[in-house]
């Protein structure tokens, strides 16, 4: 079936679209007047934090509002048809044939009971493009042109079997193998490691080029859509602030939403938190190399690092094969009053190397001294000391906080469990807690579910500086959140640095956000450090080939824009 | 994770659960073992009553080996039981292997009556429920679950009873086939006997009478599933998978049966497994109120004469159904759940 377009009428037009969802607390409007115009073979980027009102955008397009939505008004144009008010079944022969979709979230999108070929084929089935007889070799044709390797042996596997990036180009192969005019893209790659993100990226412009397919990709990463996109929209609590040229509006964005998602995109913008970090010693943060550890340590006038790590190594037996080494000979130092980041994608170790300095798990060999006393070794009051600096917080804000417990009592939680002060002195200190992550007082009465994502990283901050620790070991504060709520969040971190001379261990697989936040930079992969230096360092000469592979996937990298006159290059 | 051939893994779960079995089943020995010799006044006072006199104890104690050493008497009762040899009941004097053997094959037609009932109505009621989750056919199906949990089986049981068999006269009241029909029997599962001489008429009046007692039985297991069910298929059917397969432009049919029932059975085959070995002990009840003659009338009547030997050889054979029991249903999960293959 061939379509031919008037190169003049866009594929998709979307005019003064209103969309609402009806909750228990009454109708919430998603979006509200929006209008965008995709033309045929471009691609369109929809850019916005969660609750912008991008996806749902995007689902209406396809027919696919969750079960409480709906379109109140304004109209969705498809090469000429209108879809507004298309009853179901109609909309059936469109979905998969001529608007293909790729989702976000690779681990939950795919039938964990069925082969993934048979998933791939299902949809060339139903729109009658395979036939019983001819549909194997077809999804064996499809899987390879996604980039799948072994096609004909992945097809019989269940999505368990397949690995993150594996099941994405499955999904990528399921929204394309129709050949439709559009693909909706959403979030196509957020779940996924940085370095197979760009490949994934690549996968999906490669396709729809060939197959001459408009994309409409849905994205919070504004560098990420600047990248890929000719056109970009910008979101914001549901309405379009800003439409146009990618580029344009990346370098001159006009309204006061998109230029302060600009200044904040991590990807974008410069170390601008960090004016320090650009001291002139840059050295590896070697072993036994005190002297290298620059001025930061200096400035904070004690020498000996408050952690050492030294060739610790976690090994795990796995049943009927070969041992699996989590974390292989990492040493490391914290200098006090710094910020060391681990940087890594997922099982480079970086998080068991966390979980060994928390004395969560016990490393299988190695040592780890904290303010000069061995780690490893501790019992009793010792312990209870180590316990009570060492302080964490972690990726999952909805998950990390007790839901039956209130804000107040979260955070008084680690002062009771060690018997200090009364109940009033704790109630005190922990309004004064609650202040100093610039959380309003009243909401020491309110639960975790009542509050947002970036409000909940708060109270967990605040949680862990209850107990005034010396370190915080920080596994992914920041990747659950939204770009802009990011920056905040990294900010207070940051000016609690400052004020309370913390020393940090930050773990994350985004270097863009490592970058607003480090003194040093330990890179990990496979279990192993394989690169360790200053943070100007590592973001101005990557020595180890990963690490540059890492530097090159973040996306907007290449963009060459620049925020406030920071001329340096990567 | 690397998928090996699959008929491996299964092979040994099997191994391994058989193994387990051994353990699980020597601990109860044990347990059956000392509850036999700790009844008062010892296990002839037991059987005689308490104005047996000291002769008659001691040759009942002697008859059945009461007065050797415990060890010695554990190993022959061991011994006799890894023979198979369950003992003889004390109230028929027949094997209770025979006793069993011949009321089993009741209990399985009444028990996969009732299963099959519990699953024929409760996965469409629990699907119909979630799909009108918050209107009002959720509301009667979740009214209509939680009463079938709450009614004792038995006062069920006598309900069905009057109301059908006695009133309406619709159904049979009692027994497993009426016995003015002359049917020929080979096994002692009665349906099946009818169908293979081609006697259908007596099958079908066993049929007749197996319906009361069997929804009596299923209807407990029915509710639970029906909740299982809703639970789950509300669950599944907002799952990012689902969206998916309507973003591909599946029929509404196919979505339900691929997508969102074979995921959604998941927790209903768990338990379907654990209703199946509970059944049981609602047999017990059912069976005594249509007098439908299984293994769970047969054990009402061993409890009331205190028949030990009975009780001991049911425990143990009821453990090794359960066991089982599970087992398959383990097996099973793993045909619906690809990755409980694996792993």
């Amino acid at each position: 079936m061939d379509t031919h377009h008037n190169d003049a009428a866009p594929l998709l037009e979307i005019r003064d679209l209103d969309v609402e969802f009806a909750t228990q607390q009454g109708t919430v409007t998603a979006v509200e007047g929006a209008s965008l115009s995709l033309p045929a073979g471009g691609t369109l980027a929809i850019v916005g934090e969660s609750g912008s009102g991008k996806s749902t955008t995007a689902m209406a397009a396809i027919g696919l509002l969750p079960g409480n939505g709906r379109v109140t008004g304004g109209s969705i144009r498809f090469d000429g048809q209108e879809l507004v008010g298309l009853p179901d079944a109609k909309m059936r022969h469109i979905r998969g044939r001529r608007i293909g979709l790729v989702p976000q979230d690779p681990m939950s999108n795919l039938n964990p009971v069925t082969r993934v070929g048979q998933q791939i084929g299902e949809t060339l089935l139903t729109h009658g493009l395979a036939t019983k007889a001819t549909v194997k070799d077809q999804v064996v044709e499809v899987m390879e042109r996604a980039g799948i390797p072994e096609a004909e042996r992945r097809a019989r596997q269940y999505p368990h079997e397949l690995s993150g990036g594996l099941r994405q180009r499955v999904l990528i192969a399921i929204g394309l193998a129709c050949r439709p005019q559009l693909l909706i893209a959403d979030e196509p790659t957020s779940a996924l490691d940085v370095t197979v993100q760009q490949v994934i990226l690549d996968q999906i412009d490669e396709m729809t080029r060939e197959l001459g397919s408009s994309v409409l990709l849905i994205t919070h990463d504004l560098g990420l859509a600047a990248e890929r996109a000719q056109q970009l929209v910008v979101m914001h609590r549901g309405r379009v602030v800003e439409a146009g040229d990618a580029r344009a509006i990346l370098e001159d964005p006009q309204h006061s939403y998109t230029r302060s998602l600009v200044a904040a995109a991590p990807s974008v913008a410069a170390a601008r938190l960090l004016p320090e970090a650009f001291d002139p010693a840059p050295a590896a943060l070697a072993e036994d190399d005190t002297a290298s550890l620059s001025t930061v340590a200096l400035r904070k006038k004690d020498l000996t690092p408050l952690v050492e790590i030294r060739d610790l190594t976690k090994v795990y037996p796995v049943r009927g094969r070969e041992d699996f080494t989590a974390a292989k000979d990492v040493s490391l130092k914290i200098p006090r009053g710094a910020t060391v980041s681990v940087v890594g994608e997922s099982g480079s170790g970086k998080t068991t190397t966390a979980r060994m300095l928390l004395k969560l798990i016990e490393p299988t060999s190695g040592e780890i001294t904290f303010d000069g006393k061995d780690v490893l070794g501790m019992r009793g009051a010792d312990l209870k000391d180590f316990r009570q600096r060492v302080q964490a917080v972690f990726q999952d804000p909805f998950s990390s906080l007790n839901p039956s417990f209130t804000v107040g009592r979260i955070i008084e939680e680690p002062l009771q469990a060690y018997r200090r002060g009364n109940a009033t002195e704790r109630r005190k200190r922990a309004l004064e807690l609650m202040e100093q992550v610039a959380l309003p007082a009243h909401f020491h009465r309110r639960y975790p579910s009542e509050l947002s994502g970036g409000q909940r990283q708060r109270v967990a901050i605040a949680r862990a500086l209850a107990l005034e620790p010396d370190l915080i070991v920080c596994d992914e504060p920041v990747s659950a959140l939204d770009v802009l709520v990011q920056a905040q969040i990294l900010d207070l971190l940051k000016d609690l640095q400052d004020r309370l001379g913390l020393s940090y261990l930050f773990i994350s697989h985004d270097l863009a956000v490592v970058r607003l936040i480090s003194d040093y930079v330990c890179v990990m992969k496979d279990g192993e450090v394989v690169e360790a230096a200053s943070s100007e360092e590592i973001f101005t000469n990557p020595r180890h080939p990963y690490t540059r592979r890492l530097l090159a996937s973040i996306p907007g990298n290449e963009l060459d824009i620049r925020v406030e006159g920071d001329g340096e290059h990567v | 994770m690397r998928p090996g051939p699959e008929e491996t893994p299964v092979l040994r779960l099997i191994g391994r659960r058989l193994l387990l079995l051994i353990p699980t089943l020597f601990g109860l020995s044990i347990l059956l073992f000392a509850w036999v010799r700790s009844l008062p006044g010892g296990p002839a006072t037991a059987l005689l009553g308490d104005r047996a006199t000291p002769e008659a104890v001691a040759r009942v104690n002697a008859a059945y080996g009461f007065d050797k050493p415990l060890v010695e008497q554990y190993f022959t009762y061991m011994g006799k039981l890894l023979q198979g040899d369950f003992g003889t009941s004390i109230v028929t004097n027949r094997p209770v292997v025979e006793e069993f053997a011949q009321r089993f094959p009741a209990t399985v037609e009444l028990s996969v009556f009732a299963i099959v009932f519990a699953v024929a109505i409760g996965i469409p009621l629990g699907y119909w429920a979630a799909r009108h989750v918050g209107r009002w056919q959720d509301d009667v199906a979740v009214v209509l679950s939680l009463l079938g949990v709450v009614v004792p089986v038995f006062f069920l049981a006598f309900l069905l009873k009057w109301l059908f068999a006695v009133k309406l006269g619709w159904l049979p009241t009692d027994g497993r086939q009426d016995p003015r029909i002359d049917a020929t029997h080979y096994t002692d599962f009665y349906v099946w006997d009818g169908l293979i001489t081609g006697e259908y008429d007596a099958a079908w009046d066993a049929i007749l009478h197996l319906v009361l007692p069997g929804i009596a039985l299923g209807t407990i297991p029915l509710a639970i599933i029906a909740r299982i069910t809703r639970a789950s298929v509300l669950d599944v059917q907002n799952a990012d998978f689902v969206r998916t397969a309507r973003a591909k432009g599946l029929a509404p049919g196919l979505i339900r049966n691929r997508f969102i029932l074979r995921n959604a059975m998941l927790p209903v085959t768990t338990t379907l497994g654990l209703q199946l070995g509970l059944l049981i002990s609602g047999a017990v009840l059912t069976e005594t109120v249509f007098a439908f003659n299984g293994i769970g009338r047969f054990l009402s009547q061993a409890i009331f004469q205190l028949d030990f030997p009975v009780l001991q050889g049911f425990i143990i054979f009821i453990a090794l159904l359960y066991s089982l029991i599970n087992l398959v249903v383990d097996i099973s999960y793993g045909l619906i759940d690809p990755r409980v293959r694996v792993s």
